[in-house]
């Protein structure tokens, strides 16, 4: 009822000055809607660059690297300086020792999500007389599409053939155009000890990445063991994809010491991602939150401007007996209003451009994934862009409304 | 016999800008219920001043005021805000009605303010006190659509709203021809004598002042004529 009161002289008060009224509000459907809009397209974006790399990097990497001996001989006999490093690396293999059981106990981890084998070879793909440069990863091909969504980029062919057709290779579609090869076409290749070996194509690979793409290609884990002549016990490296990527560094460091490996983490490996995302973030906010400002002195001074006009109007209430307090009250409402509706507005509208912009269709070579342009509904946005026309608008309403409810009666009655 | 309806007790005022002045010095004097009272003197004479000291508007001086014995000092804002809507009927030279609102809105909104009725008996209230006033059929129009004396007579009607203990005015017809003074003063008289309300008009206008209950006559800020 009193309520009632209050509103219907907001009301009142609002389409006595509609036309002002419907700027203010457009000034805050604007920015709203260009806050989303920017945001939603701004982590969309952030969202697919960083998923280009991220979901195809193992949280934890876990592989042998070949090292020197820590101490030389002469270390010792002396405890002096000394210079001579003549005892290289000894001759080893790659092989992760005990890789079975290191699978299995990673397996059983219940912070790991899953965890796919891989055996890197080092090859040459024959072209004619030429000799290229290329690795095959042996994967397994299951586990590897359910971690690291492999099949997504296989462009051309099913990825699963790589499974059930014997000595099948998905070539990177660099090499592939470079080779002249076709799905179905049989291609030749040197393995590092010289053994050369007929490899069918089932497909492209594409990445993204054209550096990768040029020298990457996928074979099966049994292939790959096969190249080297190694029992299926070979293994190179192990790529663990956890459930919680925050723990990564934690785990990395706590697996280098059970198992004395190398293991190194997501966020060791691919530092700048989290940087430029959190950047390119931080401008949306900023950008989205200087237009809400600016929409709020927008607001502040069109107030500002009715309490100047209706000056007899608030005298005439308070003599009547409404309040300073009432008074205030009459003009937030009036700006909380002019907020609620135009977030409102601006929040349905940000919705309609970012689905528009979800529309386009963009198609690049580097993207094989991506046919519009990436949006982010995250309704977080929504919410975020919802409260903040409110706030804004009650701190654009609440000076003005002090400065209403201050109004002395007398001074405007007598003025007459 | 009973309590006065306002009580002024030793009620002085100064103004400070551009230096002190005395405006009212020591004004002491009643009224009771029922009683037409007028305030006259020339102007300058502080008997507006006075008049926005009586009706809580203006809380800058000296000495005492109570409304229907009850003292109107060491309250706050919110507080006499609620004593003028619910105690005091302001009528002003200039009708101040809000183009907003509808005739019946205008007079209404007072009512809506106290909050003790339902809004349909404050309707039915405005409309008793609009036909009072002879305007009943005006209730829908907007003001801007009134003649002046009726603009007036809407805003008597608006001071009547909550039935205030005094319905107090600065030269109601101050702004008003003849005929419509005419029609406001018998308006007041009725009111005074059938109604048994209080009034208390401040004017300039002696053959008005002539007419009513009681002439309190003003000169430099003091009483001189009760």
């Amino acid at each position: 009822m009193k309520f009632g009161l209050i509103l219907s002289i907001s009301k009142a008060l609002l389409l006595a000055r509609w036309k002002q009224t419907l700027v203010a509000a457009v000034g805050v459907t604007f920015s709203i809607t260009m806050f989303i809009t920017l945001l939603s397209f701004m982590t969309g974006l952030n969202k697919m660059l960083d998923g280009l790399i991220l979901n195809r990097t193992p949280h934890v990497h876990i592989y042998k690297e070949i090292h020197p001996s820590e101490k030389q001989p002469i270390d010792f006999e002396s405890t002096g300086h000394n210079f001579i490093s003549s005892v290289k690396p000894k001759n080893d293999l790659l092989d992760l020792r005990n890789s079975a059981v290191i699978l299995k106990a990673l397996r059983d981890d219940s912070r790991v999500l899953g965890v796919s084998p891989k055996v890197n070879v080092q090859v040459f793909y024959n072209i004619g007389a030429v000799d290229l440069n290329g690795v095959l990863n042996g994967i397994d091909v299951a586990e590897e599409n359910r971690l690291f969504t492999f099949s997504e980029y296989v462009v051309e062919g099913d990825y699963q053939d790589l499974k059930y057709v014997p000595n099948s290779i998905i070539l990177g579609k660099g090499a592939a155009e470079k080779i002249l090869a076709n799905v179905g076409d049989n291609i030749q290749i040197t393995t590092s000890k010289g053994e050369r070996v007929q490899l069918k194509v089932v497909g492209y690979f594409q990445s993204g990445l054209q550096d990768i793409d040029k020298v990457q290609s996928y074979v099966s884990l049994a292939t790959a063991q096969k190249l080297l002549g190694e029992s299926n016990s070979y293994i190179t490296d192990l790529q663990v994809k956890l459930k919680d990527m925050t723990q990564a560094p934690a785990i990395a460091k706590e697996y280098k010491q059970i198992y004395e490996v190398e293991a190194v983490d997501i966020q060791t490996a691919n530092a700048q991602f989290e940087t430029g995302t959190a950047i390119r973030t931080l401008i949306s906010y900023a950008v989205g939150i200087t237009l809400l400002i600016v929409a709020g002195f927008g607001i502040y001074n069109i107030l500002n401007m009715m309490i100047y006009e209706k000056m007899d109007t608030i005298a005439i209430l308070k003599a009547t007996g409404f309040s300073g307090k009432d008074v205030k009250r009459v003009f937030i409402t009036i700006a909380l209003t002019i907020g609620v509706f135009g977030g409102l507005f601006g929040l349905f509208f940000g919705f309609l451009i970012s689905s528009g912009i979800d529309n386009i269709p963009f198609k690049t070579e580097a993207l094989p994934t991506i046919k519009t342009y990436p949006i982010n509904y995250d309704p977080r946005y929504y919410l975020i862009g919802g409260i903040f026309s409110i706030v804004t608008t009650y701190f654009a309403g609440y000076f003005p409304s002090r400065k209403a409810s201050k109004v002395d009666p007398v001074i405007i009655i007598r003025g007459k | 016999m009973s309590t006065p309806v306002l009580q002024a007790k030793d009620i002085s005022k100064y103004f400070h800008d551009p230096y002190d002045i005395q405006v009212l010095k020591k004004i002491n004097f009643e009224i009771q219920k029922g009683e037409f009272a007028s305030i006259i003197g020339k102007s300058g004479c502080g008997k507006s001043t006075l008049l926005y000291i009586l009706s809580t508007m203006d809380t800058d001086y000296e000495g005492d005021l109570m409304l229907d014995g009850e003292m109107m000092r060491g309250k706050k804002e919110a507080d006499l805000a609620r004593v003028r809507n619910e105690k005091i009927g302001f009528v002003f030279q200039f009708h101040y009605l809000l183009n907003e609102f509808s005739v019946l809105k205008n007079v209404m909104l007072p009512g809506l303010k106290l909050n003790k009725l339902t809004s349909s008996e404050v309707e039915e209230h405005a409309y008793e006190k609009l036909k009072i006033l002879g305007i009943e059929n005006e209730a829908l129009k907007m003001p801007n659509q009134l003649s002046g004396g009726q603009k007036q007579r809407v805003a008597i009607a608006r001071a009547l709203i909550n039935n205030p203990l005094i319905v107090m005015g600065d030269e109601p017809t101050g702004n008003l021809d003849k005929k419509n003074t005419e029609i406001v003063f018998d308006i007041f008289k009725e009111l005074a004598e059938e109604f048994n309300q209080s009034l208390l008009i401040v004017t300039h206008d002696n053959e008005f002042a002539e007419r009513t209950h009681r002439i309190i006559e003003m000169e430099d800020g003091a009483i001189i004529r009760m």
